[in-house]
């Protein structure tokens, strides 16, 4: 359904634009019909700038974003690839027009899709959409977003894109405003949408909330694709040092950092140390079928990847 | 916010407009500045009707003070101060909406336009904008004035519209950057919403209070300009404004002379009808924005 073909987004940087800041580079994934993909990866890996890209809110740099074969640029009418593509942001406080009241969402989706809708029929629809997510519409409808908790703004954004009955919905760090209780609830809406056919992409630098949901990851660093693979052989045998490093920084409830195992010690590169016809992917080798991993750093002598377990503790 | 169609479907536009009413009328702020302008607004469009002759005609004694039968006394040829004042003040609102509105229209189509367009469209604006700003506004009058010999209020409203929008187009665009890049303008590009729609509807309404305040120092601008245009003689030829009132005071000498209420009306109204203006617009910025109403 989507797939991103070696998409990459350069910016000038410096003060006379001289020098170039890759935030992505070269990233080729899919997301299908019925999957959540999960992008994982630190602050500033370039994961929430692939989400506006696929959003067309920040144009492509090189490469080609396909939505149904139809390259996303080539869009005609940006207003039909929005009733199928929709996103909800990191920061509900900012989605919301500080002026208007926080409903308001709803009834921008009614005047461009639904103008025809009789009023009360549209107000079942929302008042469905949003016990969906676990709001009480009495109590959420008819406020200003100030007077909102950030879960709640989250949870009504994420009723507004389930509102449009789309087929891909790029999900940046939605779960990451939610409190525990209400993070399950939101996960299995997400569970329920993708039952019924929604292909998702998942943002989010929680891996423990990768695990959970998706069928495929993508573990993303300074904007590249570092591993790649179904979700259960990632997790099961990570081959990129980074992914290792990010899958022991999870913090354990049984555990504290300092029971931590040592370090396993040097590793061969999971690009380098594979053998020739492995490498089917520019800069990726397949260990497993369908799991791939980029080189560990070792070509350019850049030293062993942080340790970011033990700089944490 | 009164411009804007339904918000929710459970809010119908009457609802929200009485809503934005009734905070309206509690602001004692927006109250009083209202108060103000409308009593000298009354004053401009009903006082001439009360005088039976013109207000450059010499009716009365000269240099009398303030008496019952000429209220804001005479000047020096026997004029009357106060006939002068409320026709002063008709002329100075023509040319203050006026100058002052097409100079916001114009500010504010430029502004929104660079700002939420960026790249080549914002270089083009803003290189027009940076011209007209460092036009010498006086000598292209003197120019165009010998050419064209037209001489009226809306010709020289026009001339101060067309010259004076850039400064506020050039605030109007920085606002407008700040605002374009939050999320939910991005929300409601993802909403299919059209770019004009967008301007219109979410960024001008974070602002709203901002472009009032900029109409509002425009019209105290087109006042001003339009005050010292006369000055030089460039003026409307027939007829009297405030600012003419004021400069024809000084060149006789009113103050030396002590014939305080020749200038001291003038000035009070200019400074008065400016001042509400602004003390409104600190109101209507408790009104549009419902953060800083109390809850």
């Amino acid at each position: 359904m989507l797939r991103l073909d070696d998409v990459s987004k350069v910016y000038r940087a410096g003060a006379f634009g001289g020098r170039e800041l890759r935030a992505v580079s070269g990233v080729s994934f899919d997301v299908n019909a019925g999957e959540v993909v999960s992008l994982i990866g630190e602050s500033g890996s370039g994961k929430s700038t692939l989400g506006r890209m696929i959003l067309r809110l920040t144009p492509v740099s090189s490469g080609a974003i396909t939505f149904d074969g139809t390259d996303i640029r080539a869009l005609r009418s940006p207003k039909a690839y929005y009733r199928q593509v929709q996103g909800v942001f990191q920061d509900p406080f900012s989605c919301y027009n500080p002026v208007f009241k926080a409903d308001r969402v709803f009834a921008m989706i009614k005047d461009e899709y639904f103008p025809r809708v009789a009023a009360a029929e549209w107000r079942e629809r929302v008042e469905g959409a949003l016990r969906g997510v676990r709001l009480d519409p009495g109590q959420v409808l008819g406020r200003y977003p100030h007077q909102l908790s950030g879960g709640q703004l989250q949870r009504m954004l994420i009723a507004r894109a389930v509102l449009l009955d789309i087929r891909l919905l790029v999900a940046d760090e939605i779960i990451s405003m939610l409190d525990a209780s209400t993070r399950i609830d939101v996960l299995n809406l997400l569970a329920d949408l993708r039952a019924g056919g929604l292909g998702i992409l998942f943002v989010t630098h929680d891996l423990s909330l990768g695990t959970y949901v998706s069928d495929r990851t993508v573990v993303l660093r300074h904007g590249s694709v570092v591993e790649t693979g179904p979700t259960d052989l990632v997790f099961a045998n990570p081959l990129h040092p980074y992914t290792r490093s990010l899958l022991a920084a999870v913090p354990r409830l049984h555990a504290r950092w300092d029971e931590e195992e040592a370090d396993p010690g040097e590793t061969p590169c999971p690009y380098h140390g594979s053998p020739e016809g492995a490498r089917t992917r520019p800069g990726l080798a397949e260990a497993e079928p369908g799991h791939f991993a980029a080189c560990s750093g070792c070509a350019e002598g850049a030293g062993a990847p942080r340790k970011l377990a033990k700089e944490k503790a | 916010m009164t411009t804007t169609p339904a918000v929710t479907e459970e809010t119908p536009v009457p609802a929200v407009r009485r809503e934005a009413l009734h905070f309206a009328l509690r602001n004692g702020k927006l109250v009083a500045g209202l108060v103000v302008v409308v009593v000298f607004l009354a004053a401009a469009v009903v006082g001439p009707m009360t005088i039976s002759y013109g207000p450059n005609d010499y009716v009365g004694p000269a240099m009398a003070a303030p008496s019952g039968e000429y209220w804001f006394g005479t000047t020096m040829f026997g004029q009357d101060v106060f006939a002068q004042f409320v026709y002063g003040l008709r002329s100075t609102f023509l040319v203050g909406v006026l100058g002052g509105g097409l100079a916001a229209l114009i500010g504010m189509a430029v502004g929104f336009t660079a700002g939420y367009r960026g790249g080549l469209v914002d270089e083009v604006l803003n290189m027009i904008t940076n011209i007209v700003l460092v036009l010498p506004a006086l000598v292209v009058l003197l120019v165009a004035n010998a050419y064209l010999g037209v001489r009226s209020i809306g010709v020289q409203a026009l001339f101060i519209g067309l010259t004076s929008w850039p400064w506020a187009a050039r605030a109007i665009r920085a606002q407008t950057f700040s605002l374009r890049s939050r999320d939910f303008v991005d929300l409601a590009r993802l909403s299919g919403v059209r770019t004009p729609r967008i301007i219109v509807r979410e960024i001008a309404p974070n602002m709203s209070s901002y472009l009032f305040m900029t109409f509002i120092l425009l019209f105290g601008g087109a006042v001003l300009v339009a005050a010292s245009l006369d000055f030089i003689g460039l003026g409307p030829t027939q007829g009297v404004s405030l600012g003419l009132m004021l400069n024809n005071a000084a060149r006789w000498s009113a103050l030396q002379l002590g014939m305080w209420w020749w200038f001291v009306p003038p000035g009070a109204g200019i400074t008065a009808v400016v001042g509400a203006l602004y003390v409104m617009n600190v109101g209507l910025d408790e009104v549009f924005n419902p953060k800083l109403r109390e809850m």
